[in-house]
């Protein structure tokens, strides 16, 4: 079968590519943290232009995703111990628009610093009524909220005392294959952030700043549950192509 | 120039629990099983020291075999799925000796921005503990030699890399194994 290889209009496929951001992302090469030293590339990385399976990308929808995904201390027949708290924001792109009803996936370890995972030999208690992992889908605003219990932290042997300041790991999709994201929530005030190498590997001290969340007295919910407040910005689209597009016109 | 709008928040690794939160029962399968023509790519994921990686996650997104995308930035506009349940999109979790394997049919050639076609390929991200960012890649076909040869983004590699992003036949599907770093280290793009 041949495929149909013409642009709309008979001209050139017009394809507005996306931003690169520059210094935002953590270097691959980060030697503090011990494992990328196996694992990060040693060779430069090649410029990738952005074609139609870059712009393109996964629209995962509500198939995956029942309402109960996102309240993680109600899996079980009891509740979790810790602290309970609602973790909500908004998936934005660079330009500010809001990216709705796009995958949010969640995981993180229990109260205790524990995760439920067989590679975790951590001497804190599992807890019956945690599993840790969450999914929901923004809203048309672009919205996301979870309800889940804080998490401990936890240490991790990258160096001697290595302790991970307490996180929620975050997976988002956007609506293209380059707006993919994997990262983590962190949590105001946390002591452990100037000694840890995942944390600090991000370059610019604003940027890691990004990935505290606010607490938020508004959002807490009165004899039940703090509230904490975090926004994700994913890469937008380049506008440089819609405007020379317009020249011909 | 106009202002470069709202930060972006910057990428973490995966650490070594994603299996918690990511993998899907049905997420290594491109295509329903069972649909006629489909076929598996599977490899090996290695570090620096040749030891494989157990705690990867590879995800897959590519065109169907009419070179179409579900989406509503492909501005060729809607095209009715070539193959039913295609999904577009793999995942897979790699096991306790590295490997992982989707399911999937051969992508269809693409037009390309620059008035080239591009030849039937995957994008790949990989994610591990150990990588702060994923890294991305692409798989394309070793029985494509022309269209291969007239790719763009292979042209942009240097000739003796090109073919750590060609998968290689094997019965029932192709083989494609990622090195992430030394020796025949896999190319890995800027995306």
């Amino acid at each position: 079968m041949t495929a149909d290889l013409r642009p709309p209009a008979g001209g050139r496929l017009i394809l507005p590519g996306y931003q690169r951001p520059a210094g935002v992302h953590p270097p691959l090469d980060s030697p503090e943290y011990r494992s990328s030293r196996q694992r990060a590339p040693l060779r430069p990385l090649v410029p990738l232009p952005h074609a139609l399976t870059e712009v393109t990308g996964p629209l995962l929808g509500s198939e995956r995703v029942t309402p109960a995904d996102s309240d993680l201390t109600t899996r079980h027949a009891g509740e979790p111990l810790g602290e309970r708290i609602i973790v909500t924001g908004r998936v934005l792109d660079s330009g500010g628009r809001p990216v709705p009803d796009t995958l949010v996936e969640i995981w993180q370890a229990n109260a205790a610093g524990r995760y439920r995972h067989q590679v975790d030999d951590h001497p804190a208690p599992l807890d019956p009524n945690f599993d840790g992992a969450g999914r929901c889908l923004t809203d048309s605003l672009g919205r996301f909220r979870f309800v889940t219990i804080k998490p401990g932290a936890y240490p991790w042997r990258n160096h001697l005392n290595a302790w991970r300041p307490a996180h929620i790991h975050f997976s988002l999709f956007g609506r293209a294959f380059t707006q993919r994201l994997v990262t983590q929530m962190y949590f105001p005030g946390d002591p452990l952030f100037r000694y840890d190498p995942i944390f600090n590997s991000i370059p610019d001290a604003k940027a890691r700043q990004r990935l505290i969340a606010t607490f938020d007295m508004d959002l807490t919910e009165p004899e039940w549950a703090l509230g904490y407040s975090w926004d994700i910005v994913l890469r937008g689209r380049e506008a440089t192509v819609f405007e020379n597009a317009g020249e011909g016109r | 120039m106009s202002a470069q709008g709202l930060p972006v928040t910057p990428s973490q690794t995966v650490g070594p629990y994603l299996a918690i939160g990511l993998p899907w029962e049905d997420g290594p399968f491109v295509v329903p099983e069972g649909t006629p023509g489909a076929f598996a790519i599977s490899g090996v994921v290695t570090d620096g020291d040749g030891a494989p990686v157990p705690d990867a996650l590879i995800e897959t997104w590519q065109a169907d075999p009419d070179g179409r995308f579900a989406h509503p930035d492909d501005p060729r506009g809607p095209a009715a799925p070539a193959v039913p349940g295609f999904r577009g999109f793999g995942r897979c979790p790699t096991d306790g000796q590295g490997r992982y394997r989707i399911v999937t049919v051969r992508p269809g050639p693409l037009p390309d921005p620059g008035g080239g076609t591009e030849a039937p390929h995957l994008d790949v991200s990989v994610f591990a503990r150990g990588l702060l960012n994923r890294v991305v890649t692409r798989i394309y076909f070793p029985d494509e030699e022309a269209a291969n040869a007239a790719d763009p983004v292979l042209a942009a590699v240097e000739p003796g890399r090109r073919d750590t992003l060609v998968a290689v036949a094997e019965p029932g599907g192709f083989r494609f194994d990622i090195r992430l770093r030394g020796d025949r280290e896999t190319v890995f793009f800027d995306v």
